[in-house]
C-alpha cells in the first residue's frame, strides 16, 4: 500500500480535480436537463419533438462516442478549447437526456386529477403550477434525479479516462505507466477516492429521500 | 394533443391561437439553429465526398474496408455485451437469492460487496479485469477473445451483475405472498419455492428491466477503448477516423449504428412492459424498477 500512502499528495489533487469535473458537469447538466424538459412538456410540437429526439440521441449514444465527437469532431468546426472543456460538454450533453427524462417523468406522475383540482378552486396556471403541482414533482424527481446525477459522477471517470489530465484517473495512469508502480495497490487507491464520492453521496440521496417521501 | 398531461387542459380558442404563434416561433429559431449549423459545416468544407466517401459511397475505395472494420467491431461490441449480459444475469440471480436466503447478519458481506461494487465506475472496474487482474496472476490472455475481452466482460459483470440482484430482488418482491405461501404450504423446500415458483415468475416481471440493462451494457463495451486494445464498435472508429482524418462523419455514422441498436432495443422493452401492463400481470413495483434503471443510466454508472 506504500504506493498510496507516499503518493498520497498526487491522490488528492486528483480527487479535487475530479470534483471539478463533476461539479461543473452538475450545474451544466440541470440546467439543460431542466430546458430540454420543458421542451418535452410544452404544448408546442416543434419544441417537444426537439426534446424527444435529443433525449433519445443522447441517451442511445455511450458517452465514450459523445466525448470523441466533441473532442475531435468540433474542432474540425474552428472550435477550439481545452480537453477539459470537451470533457465536461461531453458530460452536460450526455447526463442532460437523463435529467430531463427524470424531471419529465416527475411532473407526469403528478395525477390530472391534482391539476385539475387546482384549477376547479380557481387558481391560475402559474399558481397552480407553483402551489399543486411543482411541490409535488419535485419530491417524485428526487430519487431518480438523484441517481443520475451520481452516474453522472462515476461517469466522470470516463471523462478522466478520455485525457483530461490531472484527475484521479489520470493520478492512476501516471503512477502505473510512467513511474511503473504495481497496478493492484493504485488501482485500490483510484476505487477508494471514487468510493468516497459516491458512496456519501449515495447516503445523502437516501437521507433527502426520506425527508421528502410523501404518501400518495 | 397526442399526450395527456397534468399541466394544461384541452385547448380553446385561444390556448390554440397562442400555440400556433409558439409553434411558429419555434420553427424560425429551429430553422435558424440548424441553417447556422449547416452554414458552418459547409464553411468548413465537411459535407465533401472526401469527407463523406468511405463511409457512403460504395464506389469508393476505401468504402468495403471501412465497414469491414465497422462491422468487426459490431460483433464484437455485441460479443462482450451477450456475454457479459449472460453472466450477468446468472450471478445476479445467485446474489439475489443468496441475499434473500440468508439472516440479517449472514448477509452483511453481501450486502457490502453489492455497495461497493455499485459505487465504482464501470471503466475502474474494466480497467481491473484488463489490467489488474494479469498483474495478479489471473491471466485469460490463452482464453478464446483474450485478456482484453475476458478482462471487458469481467469488468461489465461486475457491475451489472450487482445491478441484477437488485432486480430480481425486487421482481421477487413484486409477487403476491401467497405464491409462497401456497408453494410452502404444498411441501416445497425453501430452495424449490425459489427455483420453481418464484424466479420463473419473477423473471417474466423483469424481462423489460433486463432489456433496458442491456441497452446500457451495450454502451459500455466503448468504455474498453480507453484500457486496452479490443477491437468494438468504437476502437473501430477510432481507428478510421486516424486514417482517414473525418471525425465528424466518422463518428457521426458510430453513433447511428450504436442508436439503431440500442434504440430498436429499448423499443422492445417499453413493448414488453406494454404487453404486461395489459395482461393485468405485476408491473414489478414499476417504481423500484424505474429507480433502478436510472442508476445503470447512470451506467451509466457505468454507463458511458
Amino acid at each position: 500500500m506504500s504506493a498510496v500512502t507516499e503518493n498520497l499528495g498526487l491522490f488528492v489533487d486528483g480527487f479535487l480535480r475530479s470534483l471539478s469535473i463533476c461539479l461543473w458537469a452538475l450545474v451544466g447538466s440541470l440546467v439543460l436537463g431542466v430546458l430540454i424538459a420543458a421542451c418535452r412538456v410544452s404544448p408546442v410540437p416543434p419544441l417537444r419533438a426537439f426534446g424527444a429526439s435529443w433525449v433519445t440521441t443522447f441517451r442511445n449514444t455511450p458517452l465514450s462516442v459523445v466525448l470523441f465527437f466533441c473532442a475531435f469532431g468540433l474542432p474540425e468546426l474552428g472550435i477550439n478549447r481545452s480537453f477539459y472543456f470537451f470533457g465536461v460538454l461531453g458530460l452536460v450533453l450526455y447526463t442532460s437526456a437523463f435529467v430531463c427524462e427524470a424531471v419529465r417523468s416527475g411532473i407526469n406522475s403528478v395525477s390530472a386529477g391534482q391539476a385539475e383540482a387546482a384549477r376547479s378552486i380557481g387558481l391560475n396556471f402559474s399558481q397552480g403550477l407553483r402551489y399543486v403541482v411543482l411541490p409535488q414533482a419535485l419530491r417524485t424527481v428526487v430519487p431518480p434525479l438523484g441517481s443520475v446525477v451520481i452516474a453522472m459522477f462515476k461517469n466522470s471517470a470516463v471523462v478522466g479516462a478520455f485525457g483530461v489530465g490531472g484527475d484521479l484517473w489520470s493520478t492512476g495512469q501516471t503512477l502505473t505507466s510512467a513511474r511503473g508502480l504495481e497496478t493492484l495497490p493504485v488501482f485500490v487507491g483510484v476505487a477508494f477516492f471514487y468510493l468516497l464520492i459516491t458512496l456519501p453521496s449515495g447516503a445523502f440521496l437516501q437521507l433527502i429521500e426520506r425527508r421528502v417521501a410523501i404518501a400518495r | 394533443m397526442s399526450q395527456e398531461t397534468v399541466l394544461y387542459d384541452a385547448q380553446g380558442p385561444k390556448a390554440r391561437r397562442r400555440t400556433a404563434i409558439g409553434t411558429a416561433v419555434a420553427v424560425v429559431v429551429l430553422l435558424a439553429l440548424g441553417y447556422v449549423v449547416v452554414q458552418r459545416l459547409i464553411e468548413q468544407n465537411q459535407f465533401s465526398m472526401e469527407k463523406w466517401g468511405p463511409l457512403i459511397d460504395p464506389s469508393n475505395e476505401a468504402f468495403d474496408a471501412v465497414w469491414r472494420l465497422l462491422g468487426i467491431g459490431i460483433v464484437n461490441t455485441v460479443k462482450a455485451a451477450a456475454i457479459a449480459m449472460t453472466l450477468s444475469v446468472v450471478l445476479g440471480t445467485l446474489i439475489a437469492v443468496a441475499r434473500l436466503s440468508l439472516g440479517r447478519t449472514g448477509r452483511i458481506p453481501l450486502v457490502g460487496l453489492v455497495e461497493l461494487l455499485r459505487g465504482l465506475p464501470v471503466v475502474v472496474l474494466v480497467y481491473f479485469g484488463v489490467r489488474v487482474l494479469p498483474d495478479v496472476g489471473v491471466d485469460l490472455r490463452s482464453w478464446p477473445g483474450g485478456q482484453e475481452l475476458w478482462g471487458l466482460v469481467i469488468g461489465l459483470t461486475a457491475y451489472n451483475m450487482v445491478i441484477f440482484a437488485e432486480v430480481v430482488r425486487a421482481g421477487v418482491a413484486s409477487l403476491p405472498r401467497g405464491q409462497r405461501e401456497a408453494a410452502l404450504a404444498t411441501g416445497l423446500t425453501n430452495g424449490q419455492t425459489m427455483r420453481i415458483v418464484l424466479l420463473p415468475q419473477a423473471f417474466r416481471v423483469m424481462l423489460p428491466a433486463i432489456i433496458s440493462q442491456l441497452v446500457v451494457v451495450l454502451k459500455d463495451t466503448s468504455l474498453v477503448t480507453f484500457v486496452a486494445n479490443y477491437d468494438e464498435l468504437l476502437s473501430q472508429g477510432e481507428s478510421i477516423r486516424r486514417n482517414l482524418d473525418n471525425p465528424i462523419q466518422t463518428f457521426v455514422v458510430v453513433a447511428l449504428l450504436y442508436i439503431a441498436i440500442n434504440y430498436s432495443l429499448g423499443r422492445l422493452a417499453q413493448y414488453l412492459q406494454a404487453r404486461q401492463a395489459r395482461q393485468g400481470r405485476p408491473v414489478a413495483a414499476a417504481e423500484t424498477l424505474d429507480a433502478e434503471n436510472q442508476v445503470p443510466v447512470g451506467g451509466l454508472g457505468g454507463s458511458a
